[in-house]
């Protein structure tokens, strides 16, 4: 069943035009990763689907509904919840207070405190240090924390690779089989190919704000992806 | 002896000012929001306690079962169906809506009430005091002034530290964007700072109303009082801004006791030399 479509989904920052009929559409239990070069349009889509940037009603659709002029309060309390990039925990709260801000939505669901901390063992251990005291990779884990408690259908991931050190970016994804476990459905934003491929049960390529490719991983050859990506 | 006791005096009172300043942090950390017309509000609870004193013939302390609700009513609703409209990146609009509302304050005053000096009685609680030694004594009012302070920022700590709101208060304050996206509705949040500051203030107006006379002009000194204590204290923490009370009411004291006239320039001086030596108050929280 779809859980989420955009139809011709477009979005402007001011005057200048980030995205240009974009369609997509993901069913429920499934983990779709959104592709692309920096700028393609990637994050201004999540952002769009959240609430973040204004979008016409009737271009974003929910388990049907029209979402689209929704504000991100309504969005996250019907269950999608953003792990914004570059990860912006709250600086003046502590790890755990982080993580209970994604209970301020309301949604009751198998996310509590206690399963984050198992699925994060070492925000465990920091919960009473100030958010900013984490490194990088803790602080990634942290925000994936914080969207989780909202406990969501549609888990949509900006960029967690982003600035992470390999190994580390590896323990952030590991995380991810979890939470798909959980009957979660994911949107992962990546730049990094290979790290989206190996997650994914089916891959779109944004460029310059449209559509160029989609389809399923092993389905798609090397030269479709780089046409798709860079354009040439 | 006349010096121990008006320095007392003057660090009790001096809750009163943390009370005022305690308002105008609040609206300021959640929302960046600098409230011109602060101190008009203040005085505007004032009135708003003699008019239910007179009427209903009411203690002014249990006028505040009034005043204070209404005052949260007022400030939610001033949040919702105005200064929201002015918040976004630019720190201007609000400081121009809030003097406009200040003057607007200060004329319907004047018009509803004329320009004459109020005040509240309370009859000899005002005066009464402890005696701790022959020459030493601590007023009733004035421990009961310091007292509530001590109680109502005890509260706000809690509010702020340990509840949800608070941690949406500061959430929002962090980062209004991302907090957004885990259901805070800034409007509302807004509004709600907005309505617990003016039922802050409006305690200590009752208070003050008591001890000194207020008129429909007296709200712009209570405005720099609020801002002096807040600086004096450090920006972000509302133990330094009782801090900041007292200092700015113990300043007053002093120069009371050296000259009648000195009382409220004292206070100023001291404001500026803290602003020297500590130009980020006494305990500053926020970093900047």
């Amino acid at each position: 069943m779809t859980l989420l479509a955009t139809l011709g989904l477009t979005a402007f920052y001011g005057d200048f035009q980030a995205l240009f009929g974009v369609d997509l559409t993901v069913a429920e239990g499934e983990a779709v990763a959104i592709i692309g070069a920096n700028g393609a349009g990637k994050s201004t889509l999540l952002r769009t689907i959240s609430g973040l940037l204004p979008a016409p009603r009737e271009r974003i659709l929910y388990r049907g509904q029209a979402i689209g002029a929704l504000p991100p309060a309504d969005i996250v309390a019907r269950g999608v919840a953003l792990v914004p990039e570059g990860r912006r925990l709250f600086p003046s709260l502590s790890v755990e207070e982080n993580l209970l801000m994604g209970q301020q939505c309301g949604r009751k669901g198998p996310w509590t405190l206690d399963r984050v901390y198992r699925l994060f063992p070492m925000l465990r251990e920091r919960r009473r240090q100030p958010a900013t005291s984490l490194s990088g990779g803790q602080q990634q884990m942290a925000a994936i924390g914080r969207a989780l408690m909202t406990n969501p259908e549609l888990l949509l991931c900006d960029e967690i690779s982003l600035g992470l050190a390999p190994v580390i970016i590896r323990d952030v994804y590991a995380a991810l089989p979890g939470i798909r476990g959980e009957g979660t459905t994911l949107i992962v934003v990546e730049q990094d190919v290979n790290r989206a491929l190996g997650i994914a049960d089916r891959v779109y390529c944004l460029q310059e704000g449209r559509v160029t490719l989609e389809g399923r991983p092993s389905d798609l050859t090397r030269e479709q992806i780089k046409l798709a990506y860079f354009g040439v | 002896m006349d010096w121990i006791n008006a320095i007392i005096q003057g660090a009790l009172i001096g809750g009163l000012y943390a009370l005022f300043a305690a308002g105008l942090s609040l609206m300021f950390g959640v929302m960046r929001l600098v409230n011109i017309a602060h101190g008009d509000l203040i005085v505007l609870a004032s009135y708003l306690a003699l008019v239910v004193v007179e009427t209903l013939g009411l203690s002014p302390f249990v006028s505040l079962a009034i005043v204070v609700p209404a005052m949260f009513v007022l400030g939610y609703a001033l949040q919702r169906g105005l200064l929201n409209f002015t918040l976004g990146g630019d720190i201007l609009p609000p400081l121009l809506v809030t003097f406009g509302l200040s003057i607007i304050i200060q004329n319907a005053l004047l018009e509803g009430f004329s320009a004459d000096d109020q005040k509240l009685q309370v009859g000899g609680f005002e005066t009464a005091s402890i005696q701790i030694t022959d020459q030493l004594a601590i007023g009733w009012f004035p421990a009961a002034i310091f007292l509530t302070a001590v109680v109502v920022i005890a509260l706000l700590e809690l509010l702020l530290y340990r509840t949800a709101l608070g941690r949406a208060f500061r959430a929002t304050s962090d980062d209004p964007d991302t907090a957004k996206l885990y259901g805070v509705r800034n409007q509302h949040v807004f509004a709600l700072a907005t309505g617990i500051s003016l039922a802050v203030i409006s305690i200590a107006a009752v208070f003050l109303a008591v001890r000194t006379t207020f008129d429909p002009a007296s709200g712009p000194a209570r405005l720099i009082f609020a801002f002096e204590a807040v600086i004096i204290g450090g920006l972000g923490s509302l133990w330094g801004t009782l801090a900041g009370g007292v200092v700015l009411g113990v300043a007053q004291a002093i120069g009371a006791q050296l000259n009648p006239g000195w009382e409220t320039l004292a206070g100023h001086v001291a404001f500026l030399v803290v602003l020297v030596i500590r130009p980020r108050g006494l305990f500053p929280k926020l970093a900047d």
